[in-house]
């Protein structure tokens, strides 16, 4: 036999860039932060992150996947692409979900990888007009709740005036552009109530102290949802917690940061780490999803901020999730039984970022007679992501459909979430009325004593637009 | 004495030849519709490589059919322009079957991916090529079905990568393989045509052609439906790990468990390196610093289980094994899978490259195998993690690497390659599982000789005669094995005196 050479087919010489191997360069990235060669080269091109990606899943491309977002910025590293409108279309089609990080053998941290690009994106490529005015829309309204409350209030008059239901049913809804669609769909039935309630600065334990913590009210929270936040001090209180809410906190600049709005991320995790500077907490409780895992990541954040570095890693050292605390603290306030079978949503920002998935599940167990279902294919976004179904809202629909499908297999009396953007979506495409809850408020209602579940059945069903009903009290 | 034969070099030589113009573009976009056509070259970079990373080339066009009729129109669109085409699955194979061609496109079936249909009664499942191997199982689950091929990337490569690549898995050992479990297939001829090979009973009349496509490497056609066999659930199974001082004792352990007449459903053996990189990926519990574990799996009749189950621990003793754990229940068997399947992936997080090998000896080979292979791995100055299955000798080192180190990704490649070949030196072969693709192409003469070679040559030309389907890869290329000019420069490890040339 002759021998056989060593040397493999074809001229493909394992290629190592110039650049990338002496460590520097930024190729079509700036030099602040641009995603490190060191987590890129993690990345060992296995594909097991591909069934997880909701994009994926959706278009079976190889560039909307965590491998070839991974491979892109590899790629732009090196300098080997354009930053043009295609590289960046990849990266806002990512919903920043974190599964492909669950999912990940060889531990890459995608979540790092991408906050390093979408400010590098922002920063250095130019958006189309449309999609600059409408982010800006968004970053205008959302984060303060002040402009928030005075959109609701306009937004329950256009409910109640009947203007929605005229605009529905002479079609100009249609005359809208998709985005727009998704904002009039994706608003909440804000109740007019709750608008006015704020939470005390201070709140005492019910019985003996065992904890002061500190308490994250949240900008869309705090509007919207102002019944899981009455809920979640009465729980924590009921729990023997005292709850400090300082009145000062505004946005925590999850929604800021998840764009790559870096700048404004940055001042609003400094104004919060203020806001919370003499609160004289040892943890601080988020009962948003979003929210806790930014809060979670501030000491990253601010780490080139020499006044600020130091205090924002304390700070994210403290933060948890409410479910977390509750799971960590020795039940003491007595529950009611609630008969129901409540299907349990992962948020992605609290399964895949915050890693927290069997809290909540315990929290909920805690209560007699609940019995708490998963729901197939939960690993997989439902779409909302942020402010990814106004910006997409294409890919956000059809995911936010394929969840329901999933959630309806399971014939759940309720849903959980502890996210209201998760909430918010799921009941876009719900097709009756399906009560649905932040665990916490189902909590809340066991230790008082009140079967939530029951009382919106006897409400009837079913309300045919889902969006108009007011499911659960969340 | 020559490697190829004039006819084989006529044959190879075929490699369609024509060049992706404008008009084949516009005629494959007409056959998928918008949306199928992938041409950015941002886009068409993320294309470049499979599971494989170290070779690349970027495809022309890549397109995303979404039916047979789809597929066949664009291979029909390549046959008329004599444009090569590789098709494309989940991209995890880890042979390079997957790269694409220069002036070539790529077939992806990742939008393919609805199960047809379930037949309960008679076991079988008609899924379309782009439905990943665990998505079957999960969709029949519900009435106690399975599919036994497991590949550890089950979670994401697709049927039809395994039908190409013949894949097998931890359970191979008493299952067999994907083409013990795959009843008939929907095929595209490289000239466009559909056909049907095999047939929904398990013997057919005639040639089986559908046996000659299975593990083909996607070089015969595209497979476009897959009719698989399901199989009922074990009544019990049971699961242990047993840690043992050194490689050669658990090897011995192996081979006393087969010579007392068990057949397990799985042996696996990862040594300290790969136990510690599975560790860090997902705590599966494997013992750290340990030289030597095995994953014995039995399942079956109850009583039978059990008493085997009793003869295997006696036997893990009896070879000094010094740790015996036993999965008490679903979950925690269930993590010791998830260590081992995610082994290769784990790599990650103890080197920033790697190579896996994929080379068969004889069992009884084991132990002086892996002694040759530390060997190997010192003089390189590289290091090797061992995981592989056991059971039916069917090594997997992987070669650690730093590619960003020059020449390092070189050396790996050079020692990954003479550990095939030792393999093959003791009696074995070149691939168990991960197929030859591009990566071990040169290396097919080691096993086979000029006959062989031409033998395999003209079955491929038969079935495409234009050489448009997946060239260049699993037969060896003369061109590009060896045959350059220029002086002969010995392989490093040659030099060293570790390996020799037959
Ligand atoms: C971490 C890891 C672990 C692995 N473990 C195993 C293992 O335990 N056992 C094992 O056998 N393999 C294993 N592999 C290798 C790989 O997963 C298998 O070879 C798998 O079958 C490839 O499937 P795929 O869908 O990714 O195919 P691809 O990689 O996309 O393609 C593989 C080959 O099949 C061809 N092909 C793909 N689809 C079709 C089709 N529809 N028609 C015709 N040809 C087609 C391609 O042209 C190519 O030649 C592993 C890979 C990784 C990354
Ligand atoms: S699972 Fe991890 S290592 Fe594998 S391709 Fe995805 S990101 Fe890369
Ligand atoms: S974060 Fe989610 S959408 Fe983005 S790549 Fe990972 S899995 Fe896909």
């Amino acid at each position: 036999m002759t021998s056989p050479d060593p040397t493999s087919q074809a001229d493909l010489h394992p290629e190592v860039d110039a650049l990338a191997a002496a460590g520097q360069g930024s190729g079509i990235f700036d030099e602040h932060h641009p995603p490190a060669d060191e987590l890129i080269s993690d990345c060992v091109h296995c594909g097991f992150c591909l069934p997880t990606c909701p994009t994926y899943a959706l278009w079976g491309e190889e560039m909307d996947s965590p491998r070839g977002r991974i491979h892109l910025m590899k790629m732009g590293k090196e300098g080997a692409v354009e930053l043009d409108d295609t590289y960046a279309q990849h990266f806002d089609a990512c919903l920043g979900c974190m599964a492909c990080v669950t999912a990940c053998p060889s531990g890459v941290q995608y979540d790092k990888l991408i906050e390093a690009v979408r400010p590098q994106l922002e920063r250095n490529h130019r958006r189309s007009l449309p999609d600059r005015l409408f982010r800006g829309m968004i970053f205008i309204l959302f984060p303060y709740p002040s402009r928030l409350r005075v959109a609701a209030v306009l937004g329950e008059l256009y409910r109640r005036l009947g203007v929605r239901s005229l605009v529905h049913r002479t079609g100009a809804i249609r005359l809208l552009p998709a985005r727009l669609q998704a904002v009039e769909a994706l608003m909440p039935p804000a109740q007019l109530r709750h608008l006015a309630t704020r939470t005390p600065a201070v709140t005492p334990a019910v019985g003996t102290t065992r904890r002061r913590v500190g308490f994250l009210t949240g900008c869309v929270q705090r509007v919207f949802f102002a019944d899981v936040n009455q809920a979640t001090v009465r729980v924590l209180t009921a729990e023997g917690c005292e709850v400090v809410a300082p009145a000062s906190q505004r946005c925590c600049g999850a929604l800021s940061e998840h764009a790559g709005r870096e700048p404004e991320a940055l001042q609003r995790a400094r104004e919060l780490i203020d806001a919370f500077a003499d609160a004289e907490v040892d943890t601080i409780v988020s009962n948003v999803a979003g929210c806790g895992s930014s809060l979670k990541e501030y000491g990253r954040l601010l780490r080139d901020d020499p006044e600020y570095a130091e205090r924002a890693a304390a700070f994210s050292a403290k933060v948890r999730d409410v479910s977390e605390l509750l799971a960590e603290l020795e039940p003491v306030a007595p529950r009611h039984p609630i008969e129901a079978r409540v299907a349990y949503h992962d948020a992605c920002h609290l399964g895949h970022a915050q890693g927290v998935r069997s809290q909540p599940r315990e929290v909920l167990r805690s209560i007699p007679g609940l019995q708490v279902t998963d729901i197939p294919e939960a690993e997989i976004c439902c779409g909302s992501a942020g402010i990814y179904n106004l910006v997409n809202p294409e890919p956000a629909e059809e995911l936010g459909r394929r969840k329901v499908e999933h959630v309806l297999s399971v014939q759940p009396d309720a849903l959980a979430t502890a996210n209201p953007g998760c909430l918010l979506q799921i009941r876009r495409y719900w097709p009756g009325e399906l009560p649905m809850f932040h665990p916490v408020e189902l909590l809340d209602a066991s230790i008082r004593g009140v079967d939530p579940v029951a009382a919106a059945g006897s409400r009837g069903r079913p309300a045919l637009d889902a969006r108009t009903s007011e499911p659960g009290t969340f | 004495m020559t490697t190829y034969t004039e006819e084989y070099r006529a044959l190879v030589a075929q490699t369609g030849g024509g060049q992706v113009t404008e008009a084949f573009r516009r005629e494959v976009a007409a056959a998928v519709g918008p949306g199928g056509l992938i041409s950015e070259p941002a886009q068409l970079r993320t294309y470049e490589c499979d599971g494989l990373t170290g070779y690349r080339v970027v495809p022309a066009l890549v397109v995303l059919p979404v039916t047979t009729e789809e597929v066949a129109a664009v291979v029909r669109a390549c046959a008329r322009h004599r444009v090569p085409f590789v098709a494309r699955g989940a991209g995890t194979g880890l042979s390079g079957g997957a790269l694409p061609v220069a002036d070539g496109i790529v077939i992806g079936l990742a939008r393919m991916r609805a199960i047809r249909s379930v037949d309960v009664a008679d076991q079988r499942a008609v899924v379309l090529p782009g439905v990943t191997n665990a998505e079957i199982s999960a969709a029949v689950a519900q009435h106690d079905l399975y599919f036994a091929p497991d590949p550890s990337s089950q979670v994401v490569c697709t049927i039809g990568g395994n039908v190409a690549e013949n894949s097998g898995g931890a359970h191979c050992l008493k299952y067999g393989f994907t083409t013990n479990h795959v009843l008939a297939l929907t095929f595209v001829s490289p000239d466009g045509e559909v056909v049907t090979l095999g047939g929904d009973a398990p013997d057919q009349v005639g040639p089986d052609l559908r046996a000659v496509v299975l593990g083909s490497e996607g070089t015969l056609g595209i497979v476009t439906e897959v009719t698989v066999r399901l199989l009922r659930r074990p009544e019990a199974v049971r699961t242990l790990v047993a840690d043992f001082p050194d490689p050669g004792s658990a090897g011995d352990a192996v081979s006393d468990i087969i010579a007392a007449g068990i057949i397990p459903a799985a042996v696996e053996m990862l040594d300290e390196l790969a136990i510690e990189a599975c560790e860090k990926a997902v705590q599966a519990g494997y013992t750290l610093g340990c030289p030597a574990a095995l994953v014995v799996e039995l399942d079956g009749v109850g009583a039978e289980v059990d008493e085997e189950f009793q003869r295997v621990q006696e036997i893990c003793r009896a070879n000094a094994s010094t740790n015996i754990r036993i999965a008490d229940d679903a979950g925690e068997r269930a993590r010791i899978w998830k260590g081992r399947k995610a082994a290769f992936a784990a790599m990650g997080r103890i080197s920033p490259d790697y190579f896996v090998q994929d080379g068969v000896i004889p069992r009884t080979k084991l132990g002086s195998t892996l002694t040759r292979i530390r060997e190997m791995s010192d003089a390189a100055g590289l290091r090797v993690a061992n995981v592989f299955h056991a059971g039916d000798g069917n090594l997997h080192p992987l070669v650690l690497y730093n590619g960003a180190v020059a020449g390092e990704a070189e050396r790996a490649e050079h020692l990954a390659t003479a550990i095939v070949e030792l393999c093959v030196e003791q009696g074995g072969s070149i691939t168990g599982e991960h197929g030859v693709g591009s990566d071990k192409a040169c290396s097919m003469t080691a096993m086979f000789g000029p006959e062989d070679l031409t033998v395999m040559a003209r079955v491929r030309a038969a079935f495409d005669p234009q050489g448009i389907c997946n060239p260049g890869k699993v037969l060896p290329t003369p061109r590009l094995c060896g045959e350059r000019p220029g002086p002969y420069r010995p392989h490093p490890l040659e030099a060293a005196g570790l390996i020799e040339r037959m």
